[in-house]
């Protein structure tokens, strides 16, 4: 058992960001973990994206043929099992990403192996050390893996910065590995949809005045709508106010909506879940405003009140006013 | 349509909470708990299907001790016909894959035709419980879904991607899927169905009555914690301090500042 295999993404043909963000964190420990580093892609052409991967540091990049065209996560689980089976490897890293949650935990859990999901550090300690949140993000802890052969981990985009990709002169083996996928597949691909564009691009907002479940009632939303106008700010939203329909998911910042990065980011009432955190924080100032002291947002943001976002918007409209 | 629910009474930390000195978790008399918000989508989604099919149950599931039980009554409360809690003082701790494990021989003896998680836990946020348990019994299964229709043996579903992606996925029954907040409109329950939640069937077992061992159960473990710390919020937030009227004047400057 020596070794780290990394499992790199692609979607509809383009490799994702994440994968050199692996490769990164990958790097980082193989002198404590010993052995190779391979990387590892599952597609239907994934040689493709074979050269990219084979960044400075990168051993090996294996490449597995799918069957079928579009992500499929039990295709996905057979074959990581072959590779497993193959390598060998101590460690294997992931992202923590729509399509790894798909299938990674279901390898994890029939194979007795180790595991962890959104992963924020990594370290060695005779063996893998992994930090996570904990309640809701309010704590962190500090997880080994004692007794495991195989450990896999999912790692938080965004949290270690991505290799350079490789221009195809390193060193690394292309290897192509054959596993048998034919039939594997349990579910059917019937297309995409994109969320349907709203009325306002907040993407290219350069203040956003973003509300959460701070805000209580869909009757409140107007308030802040008119206090943003009144700023020049552009209105963004959580997911809750979202999920709960009273705003169109144009507005939606966060992983399942959209990346901003505005000049200001203005936060009222968010306690600032992770998935929110990955829409934002890139965002040049961030203010966040949450009655909750120990809310996540205040770990990113660069000014912090602890205050009711009801009588902020009081004082700021008297002061607009 | 038989429909199992996986719930999960969560822990929710109150404003004044302590972590215990060693470290090893959090003092009790700061916590609180709840019924798992992601599970009342996934409850909701189990009542459609079986008032649509017309016939059929929805069985909720949790692996918990007696605190537990409100977020099973609360299931029954809201339309679950019956309820089982599994449960042993070994189970405390226990992390994603070993609580799969546990439900796998909670739902597996159930056999239904369709099994809805929620996508995560607001406390842990593993977002892998459901994903293992179908590991464990061998379902297909698709993860984060914001949207179901079914034909009563196939469902197509909707599956929730990063950057406002969708992707229409079919898939035959039996079948788990991991359920998304905002799928649908989770219901109350009436103050008479939370009375009469009490008189709704509630099975306790324990992982032996599931014919899961200690060693088994230990060998499904898939991380062990070592530590619980608060968080380094590195230089984190300036705090603006002093009364609304304060914060407001300051947050008026900074945005002036930095938007010229």
């Amino acid at each position: 058992m020596a070794g780290i295999l990394v499992l790199a993404e692609a979607r509809r043909g383009e490799l994702r960001d994440v994968s050199l963000e692996l490769i990164t964190a990958a790097t980082e420990l193989k002198a404590k973990a010993g052995g190779e580093l391979a990387v590892a892609l599952i597609d239907a052409t994934p040689e493709r994206h074979a050269a990219r991967l084979a960044a400075a540091g990168v051993d090996e990049v294996l490449t597995v043929r799918s069957p079928v065209a579009q992500f499929e996560p039990h295709v996905s689980a057979r074959a990581v099992e072959g590779l497993i089976e193959r390598l060998r490897p101590t460690l294997v890293l992931a992202a923590h990403s729509i399509d790894a949650l798909g299938f990674v935990p279901a390898v994890a859990a029939t194979g007795g192996r180790g595991f962890l999901s959104d992963v924020t550090a990594l370290g060695w300690d005779d063996g893998p050390v992994a930090i996570r949140g904990a309640y809701g993000d309010k704590l962190v802890a500090e997880y080994d893996f004692p007794g495991k052969a195989t450990t896999l981990l999912l790692l938080r985009a965004g949290t270690f910065a991505p290799a350079a990709a490789g221009d195809g002169g390193g060193g690394a083996r292309v290897t192509e590995v054959a596993i048998e996928l034919d039939g594997v597949a349990r579910t059917e691909h019937g297309g995409y949809r994109e969320v349907p564009a709203g009325d306002v691009d907040i993407t290219k907002a350069d203040f956003l005045l973003s509300i959460g479940r701070g805000v209580e009632e869909k009757d409140n939303i107007e308030r802040f709508e008119e206090l943003a106008r009144r700023l020049g700010a552009t209105l963004s939203v959580s997911r809750p106010l979202v999920d709960a329909g009273w705003v169109p998911g144009a507005r939606q910042v966060g992983q399942s909506g959209k990346t901003v990065k505005p000049r200001v980011y203005l936060a009222l009432g968010i306690s600032g879940a992770v998935q929110h955190l990955a829409g934002m924080r890139t965002a040049e100032t961030i203010i966040a405003v949450n009655t909750d002291p120990e809310a996540p947002i205040f770990g990113v943001a660069h000014y912090g009140a602890v205050i009711d976002m009801f009588e902020l918007a009081d004082e700021l409209e008297q002061a607009l006013d | 349509m038989k429909v199992v629910v996986p719930v999960k009474q969560v822990v929710v930390l109150d404003d004044e909470f302590e972590l215990l000195p060693d470290g090893s978790g959090v003092d009790p008399d700061g916590i609180e708990s709840e019924l798992n918000e992601w599970d009342t989508f996934s409850l909701e989604a189990a009542l459609q299907l079986r008032d649509a099919a017309g016939d059929g149950e929805v069985v909720a599931i949790t692996v918990g001790d007696e605190d537990a039980e409100e977020g099973l009554l609360a299931a029954l409360a809201k339309g679950a016909d019956r309820g089982v809690r599994v449960w042993h003082d070994e189970l405390q701790g226990a992390d994603a894959l070993a609580v799969a494990r546990v439900l796998a021989g909670a739902v597996g003896r159930e056999s239904p035709d369709l099994v809805l998680c929620g996508v995560q836990s607001s406390d842990a946020i593993n977002s892998a419980t459901g994903i293992a348990l179908a590991g464990f019994l061998s379902l297909p299964h698709v993860a984060v879904v914001t949207g179901i229709a079914s034909d009563g043996s196939a469902l197509t579903v909707e599956r929730e991607l990063e950057g406002g992606l969708v992707e229409l996925v079919r898939v035959s029954l039996p079948a788990l899927l991991t359920i998304q907040t905002g799928i649908n409109e989770p219901r109350y329950a009436t103050l008479r169905a939370i009375k009469q939640a009490r008189d709704k069937p509630m099975e306790v077992c324990s992982p032996a009555d599931l014919g899961i061992d200690s060693a088994q159960l230990a060998a499904s473990i898939g991380a062990r914690r070592r530590r619980l710390a608060m968080p380094d919020r590195g230089g984190g937030a300036e705090i603006i301090e002093g009364s609304a009227a304060d914060v407001a004047a300051r947050i008026a400057t900074i945005v002036k500042e930095r938007m010229d």
